[in-house]
């Protein structure tokens, strides 16, 4: 369209660089989206966490779950995901614009993160192959259910932001002029809610189950 | 005077292929159109299985022709088995409710406009909204492919509730392969919805023009937004309920299917599932999505209104503070669906109160709507005329709430014509009626060409009386205890009833059949309609300020910048009797 159907008095200017406001603009919707999106996402687990309840009040069925143990170690490679996480965005916060030195630092924390993440997913897998070892199946009882669903919904969603982290190594590895901060501090919320998320979850089977 | 800066950065680059430009558009305008187009899609198909439950219900015996080539076991010879009625009846439900209700207000309008009336240049995630799309697409495929397997569609209604919809094939047509495709369809559909209301929340929040503070924003993007955070939390619950669900059927495990359950003569093999379990999750979502449905309505009505009667409304701010409050109690009132369901009594009592108090809102913005009606000088145009028509299907449907919302009335009328006629004004035919004031009114704005208004005022009469004609007897109907869901009336006590079921079913035809008008006009004027002038209607809101249809980027290469809020009507300014919302200049006098 040109300026000229949009009548004058309607047309007004914006002060400041119009390339920095859409652009700072666009950063904050995404930061709006990564809450809204862990917003859904955590009452889509409140909706899973009242069915367990729901489901444990009125039955007979409901029995006793022992945890594979490997779940505790999974939780801290999880964690420790969160810390190398962390440490890359001290080295993106440190500097203004990324040297070649800072992104060697910050793929470094990225490739950690990204590594221990698929580690939480491999032990994630193996804890099902242990109960399954012990004859503990989707259908076996109730408890088994829920444990795998809500390993499998976090899992779920723990690849959501695999994806993204994959996007931000992407995005840095071409150097600073692709990097963008806005999706690296968002991949960065996302990461850190699926760790406290999985806690929580840790927390729900472990009382409940 | 400001001059214009050129925008530099777009959200996306212009569109230059056929495939980017009309298929797989990442402009917010092209996808509204899309939701519109499978809305249109979804209602005239649910509309004609209306018209095949309301004939069999009457001429029991009596062929339907080609129905056979459809569902050789349904429609044997064409006449509706009971089966196939409760088949019929749970897709007209889904279609009606999820692709109707849900894209229509909300969905198309609020995609086409949201990001105009904020002056945005499109969503904040315009792939994201592609995605949605697409995603209800393949929801809608999928519910329909259920008509075309052997199977059938599903028989446990738009609710699905368990542990019939859970079983699977024993406990009766449908409840396969249908009821699985059902689930599927569902879930795709809430993660669809979630992606949209994502992108809304997110649009609203961050992409508003320099000056449209959130007081300044048009009722109806009000509306969007707060109906985009109901659907946020309410479609995020449906879908771990239609996963659950999935699993009981497909994996099975036992979240809905109780112990010792004997269907077919065959021992279920599940245990210990909550078949209430599955009705709280799904009216924790349902009612919501009642809110989702008529919320967008009501504020495209008061939108219209306003351009209509040159004045502004008594209060908008109070509408808006309605509508947050009717977003927030929403969330406490599932259990008036559940009354007879056999939880506990008290629960009943303590859903009963919010459901009161939630008439309290509504009845405010009803008032609000009517006083200022009072001594207005109405420009009547068909979109006033459907404006003025959701105002009275919303208080004749809504009227027969404060009865329901009792437990102790509610047991007597459950489950009767009485609650069907309900939800039927009250949220389906009031939300449609929204749905065509925006049509009516938005029409020239979305393809540079008018609706004919003589045609919309005749599809107005024919549907506004044709409505109450359907409706209103369904009231009585379920007062004399006329049961729903049943396919014919073969119970003495029901015979006085059935020259009122011929009334009933002949309006219904005579009314679907007016919708043609409206299809007619759709087309014909899509092409050889009155070109549209770029604000018809005199309103002060920002899709005004820009042509009909807007170019992709919606403002050019100029940023919008907002002086008013948008209900400047009645006053003195340099045009008319309006200032819109962008022009710097003040009004003068009133």
């Amino acid at each position: 369209m040109s300026s000229t159907t949009y009548t004058p008095v309607a047309v007004a200017q914006v002060r400041t660089s119009v390339n920095v406001t859409a652009r700072s603009a666009a950063d904050g919707a995404s930061r709006s989206g990564v809450w809204v999106a862990i917003f859904a996402i955590t009452m889509s687990f409140a909706a899973f966490t009242s069915a367990l309840f729901v489901r444990e009040g009125g039955s007979v069925d409901w029995t006793h779950l022992v945890l594979p143990p490997i779940l505790y170690a999974n939780t801290m490679v999880l964690l420790l995901g969160s810390v190398t996480l962390w440490m890359a965005s001290r080295t993106v916060n440190a500097h203004a614009l990324l040297d070649s030195h800072a992104v060697k630092t910050v793929m470094g924390w990225l490739m950690a993160t990204l590594v221990l993440g698929l580690l939480f997913i491999g032990g994630q897998y193996e804890a099902w192959l242990q109960l399954a070892a012990q004859g503990l199946f989707l259908a076996t009882n109730p408890n088994s259910s829920f444990f795998y669903v809500f390993t499998g919904m976090h899992i779920l969603h723990l690849l959501g932001g695999i994806a993204a982290l994959v996007y931000v190594i992407g995005q840095v590895f071409g150097s600073h002029t692709t990097f963008r901060r806005a999706a690296f501090h968002n991949t960065a919320i996302y990461w850190h809610f699926m760790g406290v998320l999985w806690l929580y979850l840790l927390f729900v089977l472990r009382t409940k189950l | 005077m400001q001059e214009a800066s050129p925008a530099q950065v777009h959200v996306h680059t212009p569109p230059t292929s056929f495939l980017r430009k009309h298929v797989f558009s990442l402009d917010h305008k092209v996808i509204g159109l899309q939701y519109y187009g499978l809305a249109l899609a979804a209602v005239t198909l649910g509309m004609v299985l209306s018209w095949l439950m309301r004939f069999h219900l009457v001429w029991p015996t009596v062929a339907v022709p080609g129905l056979s080539l459809i569902s050789k076991v349904g429609a044997p010879g064409g006449i509706i088995t009971p089966e196939y009625y409760l088949s019929l009846l749970t897709m007209h439900g889904t279609l009606m409710v999820f692709f109707v209700l849900t894209n229509a207000p909300f969905a198309a309008f609020g995609n086409y406009f949201l990001p105009i009336q904020i002056g945005a240049e499109d969503m904040a995630f315009p792939r994201f909204n592609m995605m949605s799309f697409w995603t209800t697409l393949a929801a809608f495929l999928v519910l329909i492919t259920a008509f075309f397997i052997p199977d059938g569609p599903p028989i446990s209604g738009w609710t699905a509730y368990a542990p019939l919809s859970a079983i699977g094939s024993d406990a009766g047509p449908g409840l396969g392969w249908g009821q699985t495709l059902w689930a599927i369809s569902i879930a795709l559909f809430c993660a669809g919805s979630l992606l949209g209301a994502l992108n809304f929340i997110s649009t609203t929040l961050d992409l508003r023009a320099k000056g449209m503070t959130f007081m300044r924003m048009p009722i109806c993007t009000w509306a969007w937004f707060i109906t985009s955070c109901i659907a946020l939390l309410a479609f995020a619950v449906l879908l771990p309920a239609c996963l659950l669900l999935i699993l009981d059927r497909t994996a099975g495990t036992s979240f809905f299917i109780p112990s010792g359950l004997v269907v077919s003569d065959r021992l279920q093999p599940h245990a210990g599932g909550s078949p209430l379990l599955w009705q709280h999750l799904f009216w924790f979502f349902g009612h919501p999505e009642v809110y989702i449905a008529i919320l967008p309505s009501m504020g495209i009505v008061s939108h219209v209104l306003m351009a209509s009667m040159r004045k502004p409304l008594l209060s908008a701010k109070v509408i808006i503070y309605s509508m947050l409050s009717i977003g927030f109690l929403s969330w406490m009132v599932w259990g008036h669906h559940m009354f007879v369901s056999g939880m506990n009594p008290f629960s009943s009592l303590v859903f009963s109160f919010p459901t009161l108090t939630i008439t309290i809102p509504a009845t405010i913005m009803t008032l609000i709507w009517l006083g200022s009606l009072y001594g207005a000088n109405i420009r009547m145009t068909a979109a006033s005329l459907f404006a003025l028509g959701f105002i009275s299907m919303f208080v004749s449907g809504g009227v027969s709430g404060f009865f329901l919302a009792q437990p102790s009335i509610d047991i007597y009328l459950h489950a009767t014509y009485f609650v069907v006629g309900h939800f039927h004004m009250v949220m389906g035919v009031a939300s449609i009626f929204g749905v065509f004031a925006g049509t009516y009114f938005w029409f020239g704005k979305m393809t540079g060409r008018m609706l004919n208004e003589t045609l919309g005022k005749v599809h107005f009469w024919i549907t506004f009386i044709g409505t109450y004609c359907i409706f209103m007897p369904f009231h009585y109907l379920g007062l004399v205890g006329n049961i729903r869901r049943y396919s014919t009336f073969v119970d003495d006590f029901m015979g006085p009833l059935m020259p009122l079921h011929k009334f009933i079913t002949i309006a219904a035809l005579i009314t679907g059949a007016g919708q043609l008008i409206f299809l007619f006009n759709l087309f014909h004027s899509r092409f050889w309609g009155k070109p549209a002038a770029q604000n018809p209607w005199e309103g002060t809101s920002l899709e005004w300020s820009i042509p009909s249809p807007p170019p992709w980027n919606n403002f050019g290469d100029v940023h919008p910048v907002v002086y008013h809020d948008s209900y400047q009507y009645g006053v003195k300014g340099s045009k008319g009797d309006y200032v819109m919302q962008d022009s710097p200049e003040q009004a003068v006098g009133g």
